[in-house]
């Protein structure tokens, strides 16, 4: 890795999903230095697993390729993949920061051609499907990855796999010997922008998700409808491929429960009404999608898109906290059990599959960060003086939907921009 | 020697180029019919000493128009990101050989391909050159804040930490806006289980205690002229005196007034002074200040109180709003509070039909709630009648499934927010104002400017759904159709105070990175350091004016003699001026007329016996070809009649273009553009819907050409459509099968 040059007037991102992304391109554009870090091989964080956003039902590629195109022209910013924040230290205007790098085993030279990936044999989870479905031990992420490069898998780092990568490569684009490398670098502030995870949805153990296979998570469900994904872009039912046309959707899977996650994520009920379109677009008028819900929240001005899901005549709403899910050894169709409030019947409702509107967890649990900064109880990063120049952006600092993560990633920008300006001023 | 150009083509053999293609006849090709000066192959181009290479030829052999024939310009671009030379890409592997097969009886018309696209490249570069800082951009490091409530003063605030001076303008004659009125506020941090201070009056103290910000009180803007970077605004106060300052950006954060209740009789408001909305609840707990809050009618202490939820919003009746006010229901509990709080035994009860309490903190404020004693009932209000004792509220309770009516001492509907967004510019404005039902339209009767902009497009920010001047893309929230004016706070969107200073951080970024970006005469969102600025020929100016009223942006305005003025630092480099104008007298450095228009008519088009057609494709840079090339990356395959054009919006697209093209001979032309519409997802909003409505009217000049309508296609066309787009050129390649080759080759 070459040598990173950074100073105290350098903002440091760390996480580059759409709120890194966005933090350092609107800081960059105001002319200063900023390192973008990102762990995994890729930008893109999780919307890039996400096949449209509500509500205007758009695809994620869209943004994202504008602000590819503006990272691609900003010499003010540079950006890191496979690479981790080691340790913080130091105050506002002045912080020592160490980044570990983890070796790609491909370097620059990498044209993207593929050849690598069809001559490995080697295959794993892949992490980009919720290990729904295989990749490759040599893979690029995803169509739209940045950069534009293969990643060896380090399990196949000393087998006939790797030297079959090698041999494969055209444009002498993969080194073998590549290693872990760590730098420390001096940066004015830090914008946080781990992002969320989505809570395991094996936790709820009345849901059955770790059991039945047709109670799947929103995320997974979500991965259904790319066509690169794991079902090819078919709503199908896990156990035994057949179309999945009458859908449940179970809402706070896991969330505003003391038992499991105690805030709610905001986003989780638009994702279900988004989700009821995919229905319709797979299915046209064939499909049934039932919501199961405490309180729907579509909040502000995009309300209407509730609006326009309920008078969709094909999907029903029911207020209720479903208490269990059994499967029907037969049909493999999962059934929800619970009280309907509104009426107050009960109910043993079989469908097709379930699908559990899990809610978003911080990523970086509560004790493992390499800072001091005010973590609350639920996790998120909180706006105090104490954290100096670190400031949350996106879903690190409360549950946020894309619009509102975006904007609380422009916000910080300009929170790092008075640090390394005040810098700026009592240096210059 | 630095007027002469020197043109330096490169042809890339790397990732199987040199294995399909003959690169030696691409070369040829590129010095006699591209008069390229330098010629050079590579096997591998975009590494280090490909880069090496073509960088020595710029520093030491006088290249300064570099043309590369290789990967598409969406690859690799920092490899080849050369300074202060022009640079053209023909896209020779997602253009060529990744979509087309690699057999035998392709390989001649994959050569064709190739080689009309070096010719492509070779024209281009020709005709751009390097875009220069304007001269004229502008130097200005001040703000104007329109409206000084918390958003405006957050937005002051945190622009004046970065370094920058802040001027507030405020109608009234305090600091605070509408939270002045709030007994407390929602709260913000860790435990989230109280109401807390509203913050308001330290905020006034630090805006008046800091020497950056200047503030206007009682003052509102009567004129706002100028460009990022050149704003000039007449501030006036109503006494009438007027003080003229300029500055770099502005932020307009005017605000929400509250919802006019007295359009819901039916829920008793104007019927008896015991209902009142949220605001009016709020005065009544200023006035009682921690003690017992006393009902207006008789001065009651208020034992009993009833919250109606969504009052008059999330409803498509008349005279309501169709949305959600976003803090209402959290309003609601912190109100219900300010009674349990005083006395433990007062009864709260919130009627809902969705109870919003998001996010982390929400959720914990409601438990709050609920550990105190509030009572939370799911049901619809159908009204408030007013019995003898007070205020009585019918509603379906729809837990219990039973009608009920329920007294109280005191009822508050929870309304909404209307936003003070100013005039709606695009309603159409009648020759005679009666012509208008202005009463009908918005909740507000008469609409005050809040910006005065002079720009021939309207006086303020356009709205978008409901009244809101917010951005209609998910990915950027600000991106704002008046570059350097920015809207924040409930006047952009529906929201609480948490997020309204949020949003003036934000906001406040934006303005200052407008500024200083006009100061280098960089282009914002989405060409953003796009350099290149539009300017045109006045001699051949028609005045016209399909440039100026056809400008997604409001980028242009009238001098004293009608010509168009264009204001580069408004402008978004979209084009659509470009695509306007018929007598073709704008352009920019690197994007004009004829970089598109030359290329277009310098590949070979075989004579009609051949049997080759030659599609035109004129494809979006935004949405349309990037899925071309990713249909490329997953080996989707397209017709080797077709010839794509990147263009910077389908507005750009000039008629000319189409009728340069079908008198050149080419048998089909397809526009691809991004989503138009209601639902837009053209990155210059209106460009897309443009093109369309030309060329609508291109149907016209095919038929005095005596040519099918078919051969000209205009679709939209989204980034995932990489299965669509090679389909759609394969349709048009049925239709000319079907209706025959052009009749206009030679």
């Amino acid at each position: 890795m070459s040598e990173v040059i950074a100073t105290n007037q350098t903002i440091l991102v760390v996480g580059g999903g759409i709120s890194g992304v966005t933090a350092a391109i609107e800081a960059a554009e105001c002319g200063k230095q900023v390192i973008l870090v990102e762990k995994n091989p890729s930008l893109g964080g999780r919307v890039s697993q996400l096949y449209k956003y509500f509500p205007k039902l758009c695809y994620p590629s869209c943004g994202m390729e504008i602000n590819l195109r503006r990272i691609k022209a900003n010499r003010n910013l540079r950006v890191l993949t496979m690479t981790e924040v080691g340790n913080v230290t130091g105050e506002s205007g002045n912080y020592s920061v160490t980044l570990k790098t983890a070796p790609r085993y491909v370097n620059e030279n990498c044209t993207a051609c593929g050849e690598c990936e069809q001559a490995v044999e080697a295959e794993f989870d892949s992490e980009y499907d919720y290990g729904m479905k295989k990749r490759k031990g040599a893979y690029i992420p995803f169509n739209m990855a940045y950069p534009q490069r293969y990643v060896l898998d380090p399990r196949v780092i000393g087998t006939d796999d790797a030297d079959k990568a090698k041999g494969a490569c055209k444009y002498d684009a993969i080194d073998l010997d590549m290693q872990e490398s760590e730098t420390t670098i001096t940066v004015g502030a830090i914008i946080w922008a781990t992002g969320w995870q989505p809570f395991d949805a094996d936790k709820i153990q009345p849901y059955g998700h770790d059991r039945i296979a047709n109670v799947v998570s929103s995320v997974e469900f979500e991965r259904m409808l790319d066509p690169f994904g794991p079902t090819g872009g078919k709503i199908v039912r896990p156990s035994d491929g057949q179309e999945a046309r009458n859908v449940a959707f179970i809402q706070c899977a896991g969330s505003r429960d003391r038992n499991y996650l105690k805030h709610c994520s905001r986003i989780c009920c638009m994702a279900t009404l988004k989700q009821t379109t995919y229905l319709r677009e797979k299915f046209e008028d064939d499909f049934k999608a039932s919501v199961y819900y405490i309180d729907i929240r579509a909040i502000d001005r995009i309300d209407d898109f509730y609006q326009k899901v309920q008078d969709d005549p094909n999907v029903t709403f029911v207020k209720s906290k479903v208490a269990s899910i059994t499967e029907d050894k037969g049909t493999g169709n999962p059934v929800l059990h619970g009280v309907d409030t509104e009426g107050y019947h009960r109910y043993s409702n079989p469908h097709d599959l379930v699908v559990l509107a899990v809610g978003m967890e911080p990523s970086v649990p509560k004790d493992a960060f390499p800072v001091d900064v005010v973590v609350n109880d639920n996790g998120f990063i909180e706006a105090d003086e104490k954290n100096g120049g670190i400031f949350a952006a996106g879903c690190s600092s409360d549950a946020l939907d894309v619009n509102r993560a975006v904007q609380s990633a422009t916000a910080s920008a300009l929170r790092a921009i008075q640090v390394v300006n005040r810098v700026a001023r009592t240096e210059g | 020697m630095a007027d002469e150009i020197k043109v330096g083509a490169y042809i890339c053999k790397g990732c199987g180029l040199g294995e399909r293609l003959d690169c030696g006849q691409l070369a040829t090709i590129a010095e006699r019919e591209g008069k390229a000066n330098l010629v050079r192959e590579h096997d591998f181009l975009c590494n280090a000493e490909g880069v090496a290479m073509i960088q020595n030829d710029i520093d030491n052999e006088g290249v300064n128009k570099v043309m590369i024939a290789a990967c598409s310009r969406r690859s690799k671009t920092e490899a080849f990101n050369f300074e202060n030379v022009a640079i053209s890409r023909a896209n020779l592997r997602e253009g060529v050989i990744w979509v087309r097969p690699d057999d035998d009886e392709s390989r001649e018309t994959t050569q064709e391909m190739a080689a009309d696209y070096v010719r492509m490249g070779c024209s281009e570069i020709k005709y751009m050159t390097l875009p220069h800082v304007n001269e004229e951009a502008a130097s200005n490091n001040s703000l104007l804040v329109v409206g000084g409530g918390i958003v405006g003063m957050t937005a002051a605030i945190e622009a004046a930490a970065a370094g920058y001076p802040v001027t507030i303008v405020e109608k009234s004659g305090q600091l605070g806006g509408s939270a002045t009125s709030e007994y407390k506020r929602i709260p913000e941090a860790m435990p989230y289980t109280d109401p807390e201070d509203t913050g308001v009056a330290g905020m006034v103290a630090k805006v008046e205690g800091d020497s950056k910000i200047t503030v206007h009180l009682n003052s509102t803007i009567t004129k706002t002229s100028g460009a990022p970077g050149r704003f000039s605004a007449d501030i006036s106060t109503e006494s009438g005196s007027t003080t003229t300052e300029n500055f770099g950006a502005i932020i307009m954060a005017s605000g929400a007034s509250n919802y006019d209740a007295s359009q819901l009789p039916e829920l008793g408001y104007g019927k008896t002074p015991d209902v009142v909305d949220q605001a009016g609840l709020e005065k009544l707990a200023l006035e009682a200040n921690g003690g017992p809050i006393k009902r207006p009618s008789d001065g009651k202490e208020v034992g009993n109180v009833i919250f109606v939820q969504c009052a008059g919003q999330r409803s498509t009746k008349e005279g309501h709003l169709p949305y959600c006010s976003g803090h209402c229901c959290l309003t609601s509990i912190k109100q219900a509070m300010y009674f349990k709080d005083q006395n433990p035994d007062i009864d709260t009860n919130i009627i809902y039909s969705d109870l919003r309490t998001p996010g982390a903190g929400g959720e914990d404020f409601y438990r709050s709630g609920q550990q105190k004693g509030i009572t939370f009932t799911k049901g619809s209000v159908s009204e408030v009648t007013v019995g003898a004792n007070g205020p009585e509220v019918r509603f379906n309770d729809l837990i219990l499934a039973q009608e009920v009516n329920e007294k109280a001492d005191l009822v508050v509907l929870a309304t909404g927010q209307v936003p003070n967004s100013g005039v709606d510019i695009d309603l159409p404005i009648a020759a005679d104002d009666e012509d208008i039902d202005l009463d009908n339209l918005v909740p507000e009767v008469k609409v005050e400017s809040i910006l005065n902009l002079t720009y021939r497009q309207g006086p303020d920010l356009p709205h978008l759904k409901y009244g809101f001047n917010d951005s209609h893309f998910i990915c950027f929230p600000y991106e704002t159709r008046r570059t350097g004016i920015y809207s924040a706070g409930p006047v952009r969107r529906p929201m609480d105070m948490a997020q309204a200073k949020e949003d003036a951080t934000g906001a406040a970024l934006k303005a200052i990175q407008a500024l200083e970006n006009a100061k280098l005469g960089r282009a914002a969102h989405p060409r953003s350091g796009d350099l290149s600025f539009p300017s045109f020929r006045k001699e051949g100016c028609t005045q016209c004016k399909r440039c100026t009223v056809e400008c997604p942006f409001g980028a242009i305005d009238e001098d004293e003699e009608r010509y168009p003025q264009f204001n580069e630092a408004r402008c978004r480099r979209c084009g659509t001026c470009m695509g306007a104008c018929p007598v073709r007298v704008i352009s920019f450095e690197n994007y004009s007329v004829d970089t598109i228009g030359q290329q277009l008519k310098n590949i070979e088009i075989p004579d009609e016996f051949e049997e080759k057609p030659r599609i035109l494709v004129l494809a979006c840079e935004n949405d349309a070809y990037p899925a071309l090339d990713m249909a490329a990356q997953n080996g989707n395959h397209y017709s080797q009649f077709a010839r794509v054009i990147p263009v910077r919006c389908l507005g750009s697209v000039n008629t000319i273009w189409i009728t340069d093209a079908l008198n050149s001979g080419y048998d089909g032309i397809i526009l691809m553009g991004c989503q138009k519409g209601e639902n837009y997802q053209c990155h210059f909003v209106k460009g897309s819907e443009i093109a369309h409505i030309r060329m609508s009217k291109i149907d016209d000049t095919l038929k005095s050409l005596s040519l099918e309508e078919e051969r000209v296609a205009t679709y939209e066309v989204a980034i995932t459509d990489i299965e669509r787009a090679p389909k759609l050129i394969a349709d048009m390649v049925e239709v000319v099968e079907r209706v025959g080759m052009s009749p206009f080759k030679f």
